[in-house]
């Protein structure tokens, strides 16, 4: 159980990348963009891969009408999401300190994982209506207008993962550095449970050898 | 009828054709083999790079040319000593000062020779250097922007043809003149020349940080003309050779006359000693007037100062510092090889090549083996500072470059060839025609300590029948030689613009990597930028109004603008405020009496516009930014002299 405990905590820990690391990369090449332009999405805010990449995507989107893309201050999602990350860590930290002590089981650590894995489900579904809105909130006045063949306005929506063509652009969408720390602090809680359960187990044969042999 | 025995004759000729191939055991089919690999050598695919960068000077045209090797595609032409309408330079309020000189706005100059900076003797890609022939200047370059930076003007100089070669360490770049006159000047009869005309030899500071250029001071030479230079490297480093000719000091049909004498000389100047020489005090400050302009990249502006004093050296007061290498033949190119060992005059009334020794030049200095003097510089023996002659079997030998592999290559301009000899055994390996006349010719850092011997570029002086034909003026023609093997071989014809005199060569990879893709806006310090919509704003102060304009993908700010009046003088001070590569924005206004504006991202310039007719005239822009260019354009209206329309301006309203 030792060993699943301090499973726990680096897991629970591995979620701090988020704070350096982007979560999520979106990338939009097209024949006049050879070095493409991008925006990487921290939990506090979206950044230019290159310094001026928000700026030229912005300057791309005023002709279809598309808003700016947002500051950090203009979405409440990035004033909750590092709070969230924060207690998750705690939160994470907490259960394998207590489980290291044996205070608790390590069925603790799978509840721990399904509420991570919530709360992102939650997160992507969020994005999504944001890049939904993005993507399709259209100024109507906008200088380039294209429909879709029955007539209704086409979306730029930005695919939410993979990739997707978009006019003259080549848009990828895939989690980044930050993402993927996560993935692996989930998948270490996850193993934590396992090994937890099979400490637990061999604990308890164990113990049931020592009942049978005297 | 005729058309049916056309094709017999043509079916008759293939037939001929294709026999004669066929007697030639194959023959034919080795040289289509090695055509087609040639093609390949010089084959750059599309969205490919090429490998070398080449910088070719644009000679009468007054600008530097940047070309790719082995493609032979031209990159871009840099505005230096010319006013140059694509861009505005020598038009826009901000580069009008560059071409001032003493002599007031020169918009033009004869450009010779760009010598790219080095460290330790190899070339570091910090700056290229070039100089004006007609009025004396050297113009420094930036290698991140390929903008103009910098012109000195050279005073008591006049044809500054031994111009701009830069030392081991870009201490100096140096600056002879071709033609030697009164110093100081002033008002004479022509044919007093001889003992009373001096040609100067001026060493400029470039300073390691920025670049700046500084005249520190003139070597006042007997009135000889001073044809070329190079710098000493390696061993050498610390001299400075400079050929001569006319040292008959003829004033008149120097054809002729100053062609009588059997040997010029090479001068070979110490200036480590005359540099030690002037940090003691040495020299003298003499009056001079010479303009000084220097581009700020954060204001986007250049400024003129004009200077007024020069310090000059009588090289007979400081011993040791400067003597005479007897040269056949009125040499014209000096080149010194990688090793710093062996200066190469090439004589060019000559068919062969001196070669002179540096270590028994300095032998015969230490034993003061003098052949007399000339005006107080003593001439060392000819014999005791030969290292060797080049018997060519040309004729007019005029350049020379290294390949750092134990070869050179002259050009001889009158058999049209160029010669690849061997250092030290100098024997002639190779030999290859030109087309036609070759002049300069260059390997990347070919005059520096590290060549990177893979190309020659030949440049020459006569074109004729190589292209297709364009009337009686023709742009000049180079060649490219491939000398990775063991001779050489010519691969490739590509046409230059203007007449390239030398050029500087160096590898993509040194450069590419660091040059600018835009001007950051928020460095932008010029005094009228508009760095955002917000700043856009007309201001009137007499009959001067300044418009402070921005643009960006597709509008200005403003492009309506009312209360201009016929008599005004209006500057249009335009930013773009892009800030993504290669998304400049022109700038042209009806009926203004000077050239267009392009503004690359994040650049302010401003043009000056004087309206002599009323009514509503438009503006636009001039590259085709986007989808949206053809609606980027503004109007202007402008009332009769008095009148009282309001001065506004708006945007969208």
């Amino acid at each position: 159980m030792k060993k699943a405990s301090i499973l726990m905590i680096l897991g629970s820990l591995c979620l701090l990348g988020l704070f350096q690391f982007p979560l999520w990369n979106i990338m939009l090449g097209a024949p006049q963009y050879p070095e493409p332009l991008g925006m990487n999405i921290h939990i506090t805010g979206i950044q230019g891969v290159s310094e001026f990449d928000l700026q030229n995507i912005d300057g791309l989107n005023h002709y279809i009408g598309m808003k700016t893309i947002p500051k950090a201050d203009e979405m409440w999602e990035f004033n909750i999401f590092p709070i969230v990350i924060i207690a998750m860590v705690l939160l994470g930290a907490l259960l394998g300190i207590l489980g290291f002590f044996g205070k608790i089981d390590y069925r603790f650590f799978l509840g721990w994982f399904l509420l991570m894995s919530i709360l992102g489900i939650m997160g992507m579904y969020d994005f999504n209506l944001w890049l939904t809105d993005y993507g399709s909130n259209l100024d109507p006045h906008a200088i380039i207008k294209v429909v879709n063949e029955d007539g209704t306005p086409m979306s730029y929506k930005p695919p939410l993962f993979g990739y997707k063509k978009l006019l003259n652009f080549d848009v990828s969408s895939m989690p980044a550095t930050g993402a993927w720390l996560m993935f692996i602090g989930m998948l270490l809680t996850v193993i934590a449970f396992f090994v937890g359960r099979k400490s637990k187990n061999s604990v308890s044969s164990e113990k049931k050898h020592k009942l049978v042999t005297p | 009828m005729k058309k049916y025995t056309f094709h017999l004759f043509a079916i008759l000729g293939m037939a001929l054709f294709l026999s004669s191939c066929g007697d030639q055991n194959g023959k034919a089919s080795s040289n289509s083999g090695l055509s087609s690999n040639n093609a390949e050598k010089v084959y750059v695919a599309p969205g490919e790079h090429d490998e070398f960068y080449a910088f070719m000077s644009g000679g009468y045209s007054g600008n530097l040319t940047v070309y790719g090797l082995p493609s032979g595609r031209m990159f871009k032409e840099i505005p230096v000593f010319s006013q140059f309408p694509t861009s505005g330079y020598g038009y826009s309020e901000e580069t009008k000062p560059m071409l001032n000189t003493s002599f007031g706005f020169v918009p033009w100059d004869d450009a010779h020779h760009p010598d790219i900076s080095q460290t330790n003797g190899e070339l570091d890609g910090r700056w290229i250097f070039i100089n004006g022939n007609n009025t004396p200047r050297i113009a420094r370059i930036s290698l991140s922007t390929f903008e103009t930076e910098e012109i000195m003007e050279v005073p008591n100089s006049a044809g500054n043809h031994s111009s701009s070669f830069v030392t081991e360490n870009t201490e100096y770049v140096v600056a002879g003149t071709r033609f030697s006159v009164p110093i100081p000047q002033r008002d004479m009869p022509i044919n007093e020349y001889k003992g009373n005309f001096r040609g100067s030899l001026s060493f400029i500071s470039v300073d390691p940080e920025d670049g700046h250029m500084d005249l520190k001071f003139q070597i006042l030479m007997p009135g000889f003309n001073y044809d070329l230079s190079h710098p000493g490297r390696g061993k050498s480093h610390g001299w400075f050779f400079f050929t001569t000719y006319n040292t008959e000091e003829a004033n008149s049909l120097l054809e002729v006359n100053a062609s009588q004498n059997d040997k010029d000389f090479i001068a070979a100047v110490n200036w480590k000693k005359i540099e030690e020489y002037v940090a003691n005090g040495g020299g003298t400050m003499m009056p001079a007037e010479y303009a000084h302009n220097v581009y700020d990249e954060e204001t986007h502006t250049a400024t003129s100062t004009l200077k007024k004093e020069v310090l000059t050296i009588d090289p007979t007061k400081v011993p040791g510092t400067v003597y005479f290498l007897p040269t056949p033949k009125s040499p014209h190119g000096v080149d010194v090889d990688p090793s710093g060992e062996y200066i190469i005059g090439n004589g060019k009334l000559s068919a062969d090549l001196t070669i002179h020794s540096f270590d028994k030049m300095v032998a015969a200095i230490e034993a003061k083996k003098f052949d007399g003097e000339a005006y107080g510089i003593p001439i060392l023996k000819f014999e005791d500072v030969l290292a060797g002659t080049v018997k060519s079997g040309g004729l007019g030998p005029l350049h020379t470059e290294f390949d750092g592999e134990g070869n050179a290559y002259t050009t001889f301009f009158i058999s049209s060839e160029v010669v690849m000899w061997k250092l030290g055994t100098w024997e002639v390996v190779d030999r290859k025609p030109t087309y036609y006349s070759v002049g300069h010719l260059m390997i990347p850092g070919g005059n520096s300590r590290k060549p990177f011997g893979k190309y020659v570029v030949a440049m020459n002086k006569i074109t004729k029948d190589r292209y297709l034909p364009t009337g009686p003026e023709l742009e000049h023609s180079a060649q490219i030689y491939d000398i990775s093997g063991d001779k050489m071989e010519l691969i490739y014809d590509f046409p230059t613009h203007g007449e390239p005199h030398y050029a500087a060569g160096i590898p993509a990879e040194l450069l590419a990597p660091k040059s600018k893709k835009i001007y950051k806006l928020s460095e932008n310090k010029h005094p009228f930028a508009a760095t955002g919509p917000a700043d856009s704003k007309v201001v009137r102060e007499g009959n001067e109004v300044h418009i402070y304009m921005s643009m960006i993908r597709s509008h200005f700010t403003p492009d309506n603008i009312e209360g201009i009046k016929v008599g005004d003088k209006v500057y249009f001070h335009v930013t773009n405020q892009e800030q993504d590569f290669d998304v400049p924005h022109g700038f042209a206004m009806i009926g203004a009496n000077n050239s267009e504006l392009l503004i690359m991202p994040g650049q302010t310039k401003s043009l000056v516009w004087e309206p002599k007719k009323a009514g509503v005239w438009p503006f636009y822009c001039t590259d085709f930014c986007s989808a949206l260019h053809q609606e980027m354009q503004g109007y202007i209206r402008v009332s009769p002299a008095g009148s009282n329309t309001e001065l506004s301006w708006s945007l969208g309203e």
